[in-house]
């Protein structure tokens, strides 16, 4: 049984996460996309705090929030006027895209909620401290991500002189 | 009431859905790597949901969602240079209106 505290939360957290990113993808000012993208990102971070994640919440607003919002932002002002309307769509691109997302919607819905009764409310757990993600990230024994760790810097090294070498001028 | 994993999971499938309907829909390469960017969180917040209710114990579905953030920057980051690039060549960035390879 759930607090009314968090059964409040929860709801507001909800609504704004559906609101926000039906309306992200609907705007027809690109730079108010990337602001309701930014709320919807906000809307998860509280997600993963509310499921006790409390370091995922932390790297969500810090990368999500912090860096590729602003990129986006940036990326916007260099590509196109701020206040320019994108164009009107055509009805048959609009039909495709509904036609998709709803299809989408009914399959996964339908799996979803006939199995609802197999859901449980939440486990007890002791929410993973920065101690045990810290030994969790830099061991090497069995669910441990040494590997994964140094992939992904390699990873991040050839993404930034990928970014340098593609956007550079010629 | 109880919230169980499926109250997290509908938000996060709506989100996953707007995602699909953006990416089809939008013209602007932005806009469409901003709806990739719904779909990626919504995939996100799956992988934690099903982590927190059914795991407790283990960490996977966290780290997993930790790498997949981790990578998503990278690819944004890649994504925006190259629509800058096709902005320089091009001077606009409609997908539609990019048909040709070399300018």
């Amino acid at each position: 049984m759930e607090s009314v505290g968090s059964l409040i939360m929860y709801f507001i957290v909800a609504l704004a996460m559906i609101v926000f990113s039906v309306m992200a993808v609907t705007t027809r000012k690109i730079l108010r996309a990337a602001t309701y993208l930014l709320f919807t990102l906000f809307a998860a971070a509280v997600v993963y705090f509310m499921l006790d994640y409390e370091f995922l919440g932390a790297v969500q607003i810090a990368v999500y929030a912090g860096g590729i919002v602003v990129l986006f932002v940036f990326a916007i002002l260099l590509t196109s006027r701020p206040g320019d309307n994108t164009e009107r769509l055509t009805s048959r691109s609009r039909v495709l895209g509904a036609i998709a997302a709803v299809a989408m919607l009914v399959v996964a819905g339908y799996a979803l909620l006939s199995r609802c009764m197999a859901f449980v409310a939440k486990p007890e757990m002791q929410a993973p401290d920065m101690d045990a993600v810290g030994t969790a990230l830099l061991g090497t024994g069995a669910g441990q991500y040494l590997l994964p760790f140094e992939a992904v810097s390699v990873l991040l090294l050839a993404c930034i002189i990928g970014g340098v070498v593609i956007a550079r001028k010629r | 009431m109880e919230i169980t994993a499926v109250f997290y999971l509908v938000p996060a499938l709506i989100m996953f859905c707007c995602g699909v309907y953006g990416f089809i829909t939008r013209k602007n390469m932005i806009a469409m790597l901003i709806s990739l960017e719904l779909m990626l969180n919504a995939v996100d917040i799956n992988f934690v949901v099903f982590n927190r209710f059914l795991y407790p114990e283990q960490m996977e579905g966290m780290f997993f969602t930790l790498f997949a953030i981790a990578i998503a920057a990278a690819e944004t980051a890649l994504a925006i240079a190259i629509i800058i690039n096709i902005f320089r060549a091009a001077k606009n960035i409609d997908v539609r209106s990019l048909n040709e390879m070399k300018f």
